[in-house]
């Protein structure tokens, strides 16, 4: 269309523009705000507007609206130390309910009205697949998409505005399946899938390893909170080790079930759905009290591609801790905000790459050459290059033991398709100072 | 029907064309309706039913494309978004308050019509747009008459809980086909571009740029105002007339020969074609079609919508859609602007619109439009009756 063509055009000029002003001495820390300049769309000489949609009301609500307050401590914190190159950093996210009618609304509302620079972390699959024909059409940046589809970023030629960040689900599934078939050879494995590409792609990862060792695959459609049948087929199947990928609700739910059913066998819940603490209160809620907290997954097996709550220890945890108790609003530091600081860390980096005067396509241009190199708090690089905008490549294997978890299997790296796993050689990144990262300019 | 006789049925039926049926007393609209009486305020306008309600929709055609064109690129998509509402609404208004029959099951109606566009447009090459919301229309009819069959037996609390069960069942037909359907993530829809006549029209008039957007907000109001026109032609005509005897009084209506049960089917078909034509223009729109958006509280919206707008009218339908469009947003900024964080903004919104809801229906039980037109009746019913006394 002639409209998008004509802005394409515009944000070229104003990328020529300010390679001509500023560029070149772009980078990281404060910066030198004298240079800026109202570069593209959102971006004004001391502010980046950024948008997100998530679900702040509604079923969705628990646990995940949590994210975009983490995100919003980091930003606050980020902005009293200066913002990115002199630019603070103004940060809006609407609530979509986890309806996609409601994302295209809100999504809308952001790009024309509020008119960000760039969607940053909209959660969910069938929710952000309603925007990401409309985000690619007007050219709009959607960074680290809050899901581990592989809509994301296994075609950048479709969607060549669209990024992912987490670990996609058909690689955690292959970490699963090589995991149990190094150290359950003999286990009889069920799974306990949601009944879309959520379980899908996860199946199809695990099954890439262990197919012969799988004796029932069973589904659950969201929405019907009976997983009795489910439950029975597995036990009746004689599954000794069973996989979930399910949200945290149907981890509570199918361990109850379980354990009305007398079921007792090893669990192992994708990363989504084995938040303890959530788990915990879930499981408390459904069960009226009987079961007080998450004791009923000690024993059970997860996956981390982010360092959690339960490792005070850890420099990233301390650090975000630290921006929590400073900038962050009322409640604790949980799983959630430690994603949505962890995301907000990666967006830093990304408009530090794209340099002092950043364009939306000089932003993609930025991640593209510079994203694979990024450390940070996340476990495994990014795999992020002209090829592929798929998010980090790899995790961890952890135990559940109590309100805490134990690291079993360090960082394993892996990619889609027939791709290799291998473990992670490299160190955990440092921490930067006050937590801000200190990116390079690579646009010239 | 008794549950649905409240006092809104008897006073916001009708006409929202002009006000021209108000003075009409209910024993007198059958077939003296259009003649031209004494009253000055009427001679302005066409006595032909047909010929005023085309005027409206000239007028309305216009007061559209002034809207559009004056308003700013989200505000387009926010009246793209209302068209949808509007549409589905009007048709559940013909049939809770033309026809007495509650509905909760439109949001699955809605589904039909939009996974029907969503499926002819994945075709490699897709058919005319028209065509493909006509098929939208025809399957969602097909669907509303099999519904309205068992409707048509079933009456208040019964009807309910039946149109329930299809709220909460049909969307699940879409993540137990996820191979045709597409699951639990939908069906992606890319709406056609615009034709180029359209881009010389928009320079034409305004001189914007023709976005995707504005193509899509204009789609949707052409669809309302057919859909409005012709549901208003209907509500005005003899089987509006029969729709509204088989509501208000079933034994009469079936003494003078009336079949309560044919009639009510249809009630319910015409409807269930003005919500797959919403779910069409919803797909187009959304540019998806997914289960998640076709939820319970979507029927539970329309239903709010058309009752706080006011039962049986057309532009009490389009105020409530208005209403569910706008409140949120509105609500959402304003609680931001009052320093609440994006979060407590954002859960603001559906607490004020149950307070909106409820204090609509303590001051004004028959909606907006019922409202005003009971007191507008009642002040014209009390001149009338002072004028005698003078003469």
């Amino acid at each position: 269309m002639t409209v998008i063509a004509a802005a394409t055009a515009a944000s070229t000029l104003a990328a020529c523009g300010g390679s001509d002003d500023g560029g070149g001495d772009g980078g990281g820390g404060g910066g030198d705000a004298s240079a800026n300049e109202a570069s593209d769309i959102g971006i004004t000489e001391d502010s980046i507007k950024l948008g997100a949609h998530f679900p702040l009301t509604g079923v969705a609500a628990p646990g995940y609206s949590e994210i975009p307050t983490g995100a919003q401590a980091y930003f606050d914190c980020l902005n009293n130390e200066g913002g990115v190159n002199g630019r603070t950093i103004e940060y809006i996210y609407r609530d979509d309910a986890y309806n996609p009618t409601n994302t295209s609304q809100v999504v809308n509302q952001l790009v024309l009205e509020d008119e960000v620079f760039a969607i940053v972390g909209g959660l969910g699959t069938p929710t952000h697949s309603a925007v990401l024909d409309f985000l690619n059409s007007e050219g709009v940046p959607d960074l680290f998409v809050s899901s581990g589809s592989l809509l994301w970023g296994d075609d950048p030629e479709t969607n060549p505005y669209t990024f992912g960040w987490q670990t996609d689900y058909e690689s955690e599934g292959k970490i699963i399946g090589d995991y149990i078939a190094e150290n359950f050879p003999d286990a009889q494995v069920g799974l306990f899938l949601q009944d879309d590409d959520f379980g899908e792609d996860g199946e199809a990862g695990i099954r890439e390893y262990i197919d012969d060792q799988i004796v029932a695959a069973e589904r659950y459609t969201p929405g019907n909170t009976n997983v009795g049948p489910q439950i029975a087929a597995l036990q009746a199947a004689g599954a000794d080790f069973v996989v979930g990928f399910n949200v945290p609700s149907y981890t509570a739910l199918s361990q109850l079930t379980a354990l009305q059913l007398g079921y007792d066998p090893q669990w192992f819940y994708s990363n989504v759905g084995s938040d303890p603490t959530l788990v915990g209160s879930l499981l408390n809620n459904f069960s009226q009290g009987q079961v007080s907290d998450a004791s009923l997954l000690d024993g059970a097996l997860t996956t981390d591609y982010l360092p959690t709550v339960d490792e005070p220890d850890n420099p990233w945890v301390q650090e975000f801790q630290r921006i929590w108790d400073e900038c962050g609003g009322d409640g604790e530091l949980t799983n959630y905000r430690i994603y949505g600081m962890s995301q907000a860390y990666t967006t830093v980096q990304a408009l530090q790459a794209a340099g002092q005067n950043p364009t939306r396509d000089g932003l993609v241009e930025a991640i593209e050459i510079a994203g694979g190199d990024w450390e940070g708090p996340v476990l495994a690089p990014f795999r992020y290059s002209e090829d592929s905008h798929m998010g980090t490549s790899g995790m961890s294997i952890s135990r559940v033991t109590g309100d805490t978890t134990e690291e079993v299997v360090p960082v394993q790296l892996t990619d889609i398709g027939d791709a290799e796993i291998e473990p992670f050689d490299g160190e955990m990144a440092e921490v930067p100072e006050n937590g801000i990262p200190n990116e390079e300019s690579v646009i010239d | 029907m008794s549950d649905l006789q409240s006092p809104t049925n008897t006073t916001a039926e009708g006409t929202r064309t002009g006000g021209k049926a108000a003075e009409e007393a209910p024993t007198a609209a059958t077939a003296g309706a259009d003649q031209p009486t004494a009253t000055p305020r009427r001679s302005l306008l066409p006595s032909s039913t047909l010929l005023r309600h085309l005027l409206v929709l000239l007028l309305a055609a216009v007061g559209a494309v002034v809207l559009l064109e004056i308003t700013d690129p989200f505000t387009n998509s926010q009246l793209a978004t209302l068209t949808y509402y509007a549409i589905a609404a009007g048709g559940l208004t013909v049939l809770t308050g033309m026809n007495g029959q509650i509905s909760l099951g439109h949001g699955a109606l809605m589904a039909v019509g939009a996974y029907t566009t969503a499926l002819f447009l994945s075709a490699d090459e897709p058919l005319p747009l028209p065509l493909i919301l006509l098929a939208a229309i025809v399957t969602a009819t097909a669907v509303g008459a099999l519904v309205g069959v068992a409707a048509a037996r079933l009456h208040g609390p019964y009807l309910a809980g039946a149109t329930l069960a299809l709220a909460v069942g049909l969307p699940g037909l879409a993540i137990y086909f996820h191979d045709v359907l597409g699951g639990e993530q939908g069906m992606r829809v890319r709406a056609p571009r615009a034709p180029e006549a359209f881009d010389s029209f928009i320079s034409a008039v305004s001189g914007n740029s023709a976005t995707n957007t504005k193509w899509l907000a204009y789609l949707g109001a052409i669809c309302l105002l057919i859909t409005y026109f012709l549901l208003a032609n209907l509500i005005r005509s003899r089987i509006g007339r029969t729709w509204r005897a088989v509501r208000d009084q079933e034994v009469a209506a079936e003494l003078a020969g009336i079949n309560l049960g044919a009639w009510r089917v249809l009630a319910f078909v015409v409807s269930a074609a003005a919500a797959g034509l919403a779910g069409g223009v919803l797909a187009l729109v959304v540019r998806l079609a997914a289960p998640s958006g076709f939820t319970l509280v979507l029927s539970l919206s329309l239903l709010t919508a058309i009752v706080i707008g006011g039962l049986g009218s057309l532009l009490g339908a389009l105020l409530g859609s208005a209403l569910l469009v706008f409140l949120p947003p509105f609500v959402t900024d304003l609680g931001a602007g009052w320093g609440l964080d994006n979060t407590e903004a954002a859960q603001l919104a559906p607490f004020v619109y149950g307070v909106v809801l409820i204090v609509a229906m303590i001051f004004a039980p028959a909606g907006f439009v019922g409202t005003l037109r009971m007191r507008w009746l009642t002040r014209r019913a009390k001149r009338a009756a002072a004028q005698p006394s003078r003469g």
